[in-house]
């Protein structure tokens, strides 16, 4: 038996993947069978969104205790504003938009930052004060928006093939890349190695700060990205529509089998995670639960979740 | 100095520097300093507010900020971070306007178990060694959801008692002015002047220290999450008080209030570095300048959020100059 459990233990995401086949087993053997693979497809395109932010919040609670992006819904709230506004339902203007909402996001991760290196400020409450700004810049510059994505780009967000949709098939690439980054790049080998020990790989003649920005820029990116397409998928951009990925982009990463200590990250972990929780709503919802009921359960599984997975053993 | 990693190279580059003593003391005097700073404000923009029932008006809603910011500060002395407070909040309202109100011993017997609860997680996230703010995390849908199945739509009503307490006008000195002071004081009493307030905020500073020294680090750990829940649900019968009737949401933005509101009352994310004065005027300060003096700046609500921010980055960034200025000192 322990030598499956050590073979386990290499592969932390494995529990993630089960866990989704679980909800999903006992999804379908609820209705029999009916809308077994429909659920996967809805389940894979909802999602895509969050694995999107969840591997750029990966990358920044990799840089070690404290690192946490908090601005994130603030932040796809403004992208998603930013894209519709510069698409302006032309579908020539697509790509532009696309770069103009990376390209905000760039800049509140730069932001985010610059707040935790010119004022010394913990990143959560520097990325918490960056949103408050944020979320007002997203309410007085997306007031009474009404515009709708561009058809082309709205029908893109949701093109299937063979029931899996093409943001999936895009975003697993995406995911692949950042695995690759992660292990074989010097700036992925970096990031590992300030959240294993900042001072150590600071020695080491890591350039600390560099990678940081470049994390928090490129979380901020993501984000940016996430709130485009989010418009796109929902038609239309909304103050509201990434408040729920705050949560959800920390869990993921947490049940993706992340260390929150830092240094020890984990990509296929990520959809995992946000697959697992995708498909709890769906089960919950085809169990006719209460939205009281969804979150109650949704709370208490993460608690179980990492209870089981037990914290760092060496103290920080 | 904290021990924040962040830091470490730059702690490096100026090691064995000093902090002048006027430096320690100015900066210990900042969350003082900025609650002046906006009252003066207030009072220049519009002089009338300055008396008994201006202040009563204004800080009425700082009384439930500055428990539930409280209830973080026992959460940060020991490096956690309560993520949930804010739906915790929001669920005690909705039991003291249901049970509470209807059966108060099924009321008083679910509120105490609240307390209880959260002295568990303290114990589990203790045993397990786990992330203090994944597991908050997870509890803050917890409460939510548990919110949401007590009361689907807002309503209920707030004990008639506790409606009479909080809208209290005792003499001379207005009710929140009164609260706040004895909040502070009892709580600056425990956790600075007694020496298991001492042993408590070493958990935070250095926990091996304090569990070498023979000091139980789990009940210390509980004691401190008891803490958490306890003014948890202050915070949330002061709020049901005032609001008369309950919301599942009606906590929801004091998850954030609370955890700025002890950073700009000086508190630290690491290190047990807090302050309970500090941490209460940090969360008057919060209250006057986001309800008030934006009010009176005419700043378009669309801001309001937005100057929230821009005054804790300010504060922060003052907090780091006069630190900068010891060190070349």
């Amino acid at each position: 038996m322990s030598w499956i459990l050590n073979y386990l233990g290499k592969w932390p995401w494995i529990w993630s993947f089960t866990g989704a086949l679980l909800v999903w087993l006992s999804a379908i053997l609820f209705t029999g069978g009916y809308g077994s693979g429909g659920m996967i497809t809805a389940a894979l395109s909802l999602a895509v969104f969050t694995v999107i932010v969840g591997l750029g919040q990966m990358m920044v609670v990799t840089l070690g205790p404290g690192n946490v992006d908090l601005s994130l819904p603030a932040n796809i709230g403004l992208a998603s504003a930013v894209a519709m506004k510069v698409m302006a339902g032309d579908d020539h203007l697509v790509v532009v938009g696309l770069l103009a909402a990376i390209a905000s996001g760039f800049a509140v991760g730069s932001i985010n930052y610059l707040l935790i290196r010119a004022l010394r400020i913990p990143p959560i409450i520097a990325t918490l004060s960056a949103s408050f700004v944020i979320q007002s810049a997203d309410i007085s510059y997306g007031r009474g928006l009404q515009i709708k994505p561009p058809p082309g780009f709205a029908d893109f967000t949701n093109i299937q093939f063979f029931g899996i949709p093409i943001l999936a098939i895009i975003v697993l690439g995406f995911a692949l890349i950042a695995g690759l980054t992660l292990r074989r790049s010097i700036y992925g080998r970096s990031v590992l190695a300030i959240g294993q020990n900042m001072r150590a790989a600071w020695l080491a003649g890591v350039n600390v700060e560099r990678v940081r920005f470049v994390t928090y820029a490129l979380c901020g990116a993501l984000g940016g990205l996430d709130g485009a397409l989010l418009a796109g998928y929902f038609r239309g951009a909304n103050v509201d529509i990434g408040n729920e990925y705050l949560l959800l982009s920390i869990a993921v990463v947490v049940i993706g089998g992340t260390s929150v200590a830092g240094g020890k990250a984990n990509v296929p972990g990520v959809w995992g995670g946000a697959l697992f929780l995708v498909l709890l709503q769906t089960m919950l919802n085809t169990y006719g639960a209460s939205a009281g009921v969804r979150l109650l359960l949704t709370g208490l599984i993460i608690v179980a979740v990492i209870t089981a997975a037990g914290g760092e053993k060496t103290t920080r | 100095m904290s021990a924040d990693p962040s830091q470490l190279p730059m702690l490096h580059s100026s090691s064995g520097a000093t902090f002048s003593r006027l430096q320690v003391y100015l900066r210990a005097a900042l969350p003082a300093i900025s609650f002046l700073l906006v009252l003066g404000a207030i009072a220049w923009l519009n002089p009338r507010v300055i008396s008994y029932f201006g202040f009563s008006l204004m800080l009425i809603y700082a009384v439930p900020i500055l428990l539930a910011t409280l209830a973080q500060m026992f959460a940060m002395t020991c490096n956690d971070i309560d993520l949930s407070i804010g739906t915790f909040v929001g669920f005690v309202c909705c039991v003291v306007a249901t049970y509470l109100n209807d059966t108060p011993v099924l009321g008083v017997i679910v509120l105490l178990g609240c307390i209880g609860l959260y002295a568990l997680l303290g114990a589990l996230i203790h045993l397990r060694n786990l992330p203090s703010i994944v597991v908050t995390l997870g509890m803050s849908f917890v409460w939510q959801g548990l919110a949401i199945l007590l009361m689907p739509k807002p309503g209920g009503k707030a004990p008639d008692w506790l409606q009479a307490i909080m809208s209290w006008e005792p003499p001379f000195l207005p009710l929140p002015i009164i609260a706040a002071c004895l909040a502070a004081l009892i709580v600056w009493y425990g956790l600075m002047q007694t020496s298991y307030g001492a042993i408590l905020r070493g958990t935070g500073g250095n926990a091996k220290a304090i569990s070498r020294a023979g000091w139980s680090l789990l009940r210390a750990k509980v004691i401190l999450y008891a803490f958490v829940g306890l003014f948890g649900v202050s915070s949330g019968m002061a709020l049901v008080g005032i609001t008369r009737s309950a919301d599942a949401h009606l906590g929801d933005g004091y998850t954030l209030l609370s955890i700025a509101s002890v950073i700009l009352g000086g508190g630290e994310f690491v290190g047990g570095v807090v302050s309970p004065t500090g941490a209460v005027l940090g969360a008057l300060t919060l209250t006057l300048a986001s309800t008030q003096l934006l009010g009176f700046l005419r700043i378009p609500p669309d801001w309001q959020v937005g100057a929230n921010g821009a005054i804790l980055v300010i504060v922060l960034a003052a907090r780091v100059l006069l630190s900068n200025r010891g060190r070349k000192a």
